[in-house]
């Protein structure tokens, strides 16, 4: 009876436990793009099409090549991303002149608080709606609000894991605004 | 019999509106079906921003009539499908009703095994017998036994 008990309890223990680790694994934070600017090269940002935030149809990266894009994920509830955001909306009047746009990307937000986030703090730039966070695992996205500098060529520049100053865009911007696409 | 028709239809008055109560779920209740998206535990639980505005959702929910399928597409509709409590689509997710229901039919099928196997041992009435003592032998026994006794 041990014999062929053992074979059914160990193939099921298995089981378990690999259901155990895809889990763990799906949950997990992705670290390719770190891990990338930590080794000095800039990897493809990941595009996905989301909806428009307070507009029709859907827009993504795609939309935004040639153009410097400070991609900012923020959420209406998320504390810092209030402070952040008038910081953003400079950024966005400065670089719009030269090639660069702010875009945000708002997440797991009821639209109605989105929007009127945005009236709140007179912010203009563009947000598009990841509502599942969908998009924001597949930039690594552990916190709110964080922040990647995407160049012209739509690829990864920058991250910031927290919410941005101006020093850090000051030292991060103007070489990539000065890139050709 | 016309006592007892009309105690039945002031019964039946009286549990309608209960009954129609108890359909219209609390927010408590409410709570108990959804997840935190951003914590990832139970919304009646949580205390983070983003719960209080999932709260603040049904609530709004709430007070316009909504039913309960409703209030789920809604929020399904903003937060995605993980802020369900119960995960409802297929592929994956089926793992959360089939894992359980296969650990259930494995611990029924161990315990059908340990109660054959304690069915098949020998009892304790079936444990073979000491060998018969002879005449001398028992002869002995009784009188000592006798002796013991005086």
């Amino acid at each position: 009876v041990r014999k062929r008990v053992f074979w059914p309890v160990t193939i099921v223990a298995a089981a378990l436990v690999g259901l155990l680790a895809y889990g763990i694994a799906s949950k997990g934070t992705n670290t390719t793009l770190d891990t990338a600017l930590a080794k000095g090269t800039r990897p493809k940002a990941p595009v996905m099409a989301l909806p428009r935030l307070g507009a029709p149809g859907k827009a993504s990266l795609a939309d935004y090549r040639g153009k410097v894009v400070v991609l900012n994920v923020w959420a209406s509830w998320c504390d810092p991303c209030r402070q952040e955001v008038p910081l953003l909306q400079r950024t966005q009047e400065k670089i719009s002149r030269q090639g660069g746009v702010v875009l945000g990307v708002d997440t797991q937000d009821a639209t109605s608080d989105a929007l009127a986030f945005l009236r709140d703090h007179k912010a203009t730039f563009p947000s598009l709606r990841d509502r599942d966070r969908s998009y924001g695992r597949e930039l690594g996205v552990t916190g709110y609000p964080e922040t990647l500098v995407i160049d012209r060529q739509g690829r990864v520049a920058a991250i910031r894991r927290f919410p941005v100053d101006q020093k850090w865009l000051n030292q991060k911007l103007p070489p990539l605004l000065a890139e050709k696409a | 019999m016309t006592r007892l028709l009309v105690a039945l239809l002031a019964a039946l008055a009286v549990a309608t509106p209960a009954a129609a109560a108890a359909a219209q779920p609390s927010e408590a209740d409410l709570e108990q079906q959804f997840m935190c998206v951003e914590c990832g535990t139970a919304l009646s639980v949580s205390q983070s921003p983003v719960a209080d505005r999932e709260r603040a959702l049904i609530q709004r929910d709430l007070a316009a009539g909504k039913s309960v399928e409703e209030i789920k597409a809604d929020m399904v509709a903003t937060y995605g499908k993980d802020v369900l409590a119960q995960p409802s689509g297929g592929g994956f997710d089926l793992t959360a009703w089939l894992v359980p229901a296969l650990l259930a039919l494995a611990a029924a099928g161990a315990l059908i095994v340990v109660l054959r196997r304690w069915r098949g041992a020998p009892s304790p009435a079936g444990v073979a017998a000491a060998p018969a003592l002879d005449p001398a032998d028992a002869r002995r026994l009784e009188a000592d036994l006798a002796a013991h006794d005086r």
